[in-house]
């Protein structure tokens, strides 16, 4: 009998090894942001002939691998080579014309003049340094009309993914169909072309720098927790008084198992805070509508053996989750705004 | 026995869990109108099994401090069982306690996000428990399969 059940999901675990689904797994891990056809939303489009007809399908995986720190676009670490492959030719599948191969050969140009190339004519898009514009593709809350946002090009997972030759021959065509265009067109030599080249692969080490400073928060606990020396109800008060006195709404004060179970038989012993400050909220929603997930503000004092505890998530172990640099500075304010609270409450 | 049944559980996880897919945040973007997919999540969540617990409605709060903005609600969705077991046994969870799945809408399409189940799974020791996340995110991802599907 064991031995049929664990054939019955070897089996089962194998075909689901062997065949994925790259339509599926684009619709899945893909779609909320690219658009369900790969015309674009959240991040660049990606369905695009002038793209995808000069990228390798190297550079498709490792972007999928390696995604963009910092940038929205997450580092899928955890699919298959298999899958990553099957997603790569369902993308491949909005295009007809053939792959281009990857090709590694190293452009030696001259960084410095690279650098001035790029202050004249780069950075008014791809901002001071490559650091990207601001927000990202055709960001969240962000009409649709509007223009490509352009890409961070100091960044160590589109560093990792292009090669020297695609960087001058995506330079050099520019991206019909974008705000990327011909820079040859627009005048520069292909001299200038490979000097901007090595400028933008000299950003090599600060953009592992940046991806260091991402990576720190990856030890950060999930939740902030402190012990009261009060008893629940004085907790509660304490709480309730931080709350005010730090310019946050409070929203209301419920049991944590309301709405889990009939009422009047809640755990008396378990309660959650809600609050929030609005201006906050509102500014933070306008830059990543996803945080809206850890919202409203809550913080929960659960009395157990005698024992209360209060405790929050942790925002800036969460910063990571939404991958956007521009929120970290306001999950790093969250972060001090809950250790305050917590901390006034238990003096 | 008891421990090649222990083998045999940790193998299976093993197969079936894996490859363990990507991305600490779980999104689906829809055509469907807000109404839509409101009707379209809540009615896959009872169909696998959970209630939803709360709505909370970001959006009334923010409109009436006088900031404009478009429908935005925060849905608490569990099992009561499972959740009051979880936080009676792991208070450190009760802070992410019931999940929370944000829905709003975005340029006539919606948008749902929720954090996946797994990262839950870092904050307890037991081995047997955390075989509650893994079932949550297979259940989370099919929620989000139907709610994407409602579209076609
Ligand atoms: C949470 C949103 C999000 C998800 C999910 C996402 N991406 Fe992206 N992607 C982005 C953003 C944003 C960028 C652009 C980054 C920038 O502007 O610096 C991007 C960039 C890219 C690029 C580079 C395109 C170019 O012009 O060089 C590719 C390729 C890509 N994504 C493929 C994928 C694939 C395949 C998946 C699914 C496995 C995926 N993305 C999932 C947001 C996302
Ligand atoms: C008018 C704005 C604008 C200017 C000027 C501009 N770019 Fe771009 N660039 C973009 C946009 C938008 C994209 C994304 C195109 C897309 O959607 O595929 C892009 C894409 C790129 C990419 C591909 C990045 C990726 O993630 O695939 C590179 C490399 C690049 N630009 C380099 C440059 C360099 C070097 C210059 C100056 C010589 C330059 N760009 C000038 C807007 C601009």
């Amino acid at each position: 009998m064991k031995t049929f059940v664990l054939l019955f999901f070897l089996s089962l675990s194998l075909s689901a090894y062997s065949a994925p689904h790259g339509d599926e797994l684009f619709a899945r891990h893909c779609s909320a942001c690219h658009g369900k056809d790969g015309k674009g939303g959240v991040g660049v489009p990606i369905a695009l002939a002038s793209f995808l007809d000069s990228v390798s399908n190297e550079y498709l995986k490792k972007t999928i691998r390696h995604g963009r720190p910092g940038r929205i676009m997450p580092a899928f670490e955890n699919l298959s080579d298999a899958q990553v492959g099957a997603i790569v030719i369902h993308i491949r599948s909005w295009s007809d014309k053939p792959v281009p191969k990857e090709d590694t050969t190293v452009i030696k140009g001259n960084v410095a003049n690279g650098k001035k190339v790029f202050a004249g004519h780069c950075a008014q898009c791809h901002g001071e340094e490559g650091v990207g514009g601001i927000g990202t593709g055709v960001t969240f809350s962000r009409k649709r009309d509007l223009p490509i946002i352009a890409p961070a090009l100091n960044n160590a997972g589109f560093l990792a993914a292009a090669s020297d030759v695609m960087l001058r021959d995506t330079i050099t065509l520019g991206r019909e169909g974008t705000p990327m265009t011909s820079m040859l067109v627009a005048g520069l030599s292909e001299k200038d072309i490979d000097d901007v080249v090595s400028y933008v692969r000299s950003f090599e080490k600060s953009a592992a720098e940046l991806k260091q400073t991402l990576n720190k928060n990856d030890n950060e606990p999930p939740v902030i927790v402190m012990q009261s020396p009060y008893g629940l109800e004085e907790t509660v008060e304490n709480l309730k008084q931080a709350i005010t006195d730090q310019n946050f709404t409070l929203i209301r004060t419920d049991y944590l198992e309301h709405g889990l179970v009939p009422e009047g038989s809640e755990n008396k012993k378990q309660v959650v805070l809600h609050f929030c400050n609005f201006g906050f909220l509102f500014q933070a929603l306008s830059l990543d509508p996803r945080v809206g997930m850890f919202l409203p503000c809550r913080i929960t004092v659960i009395e157990k053996d005698g024992k209360v505890q209060i405790s929050t998530i942790n925002p800036k172990r969460l910063s990571k989750l939404f991958n956007n640099h521009e929120l970290d500075s306001y999950c790093d304010e969250m972060y001090e705004v809950y250790n305050t609270l917590l901390e006034d409450a238990t003096l | 026995m008891k421990i090649l049944n222990k083998y045999f559980l940790v193998l299976v996880m093993a197969l079936i869990s894996s490859p363990v897919l990507a991305g600490d945040l779980l999104m689906v973007r829809t055509q469907q109108s807000f109404p839509e997919a409101m009707l379209a999540l809540q009615t896959s969540v009872k169909e696998h099994g959970y209630e939803v617990t709360r709505v909370q409605r970001i959006d009334i709060g923010l409109t009436g401090m006088g900031y404009k903005t478009d429908k935005y609600r925060v849905v608490f969705v569990g099992k009561p069982s499972e959740i009051q077991y979880l936080i009676n046994k792991y208070p450190v969870l009760a802070a992410y306690m019931p999940p929370q799945i944000s829905i709003f809408a975005e340029h006539g399409e919606t948008v749902l996000v929720t954090a996946n189940p797994l990262i839950y799974a870092e904050m307890i020791d037991e081995e047997a428990d955390k075989v509650l996340f893994r079932r949550w995110e297979s259940d989370v991802y099919s929620v989000f399969d139907d709610v994407r599907d409602a579209d076609e």
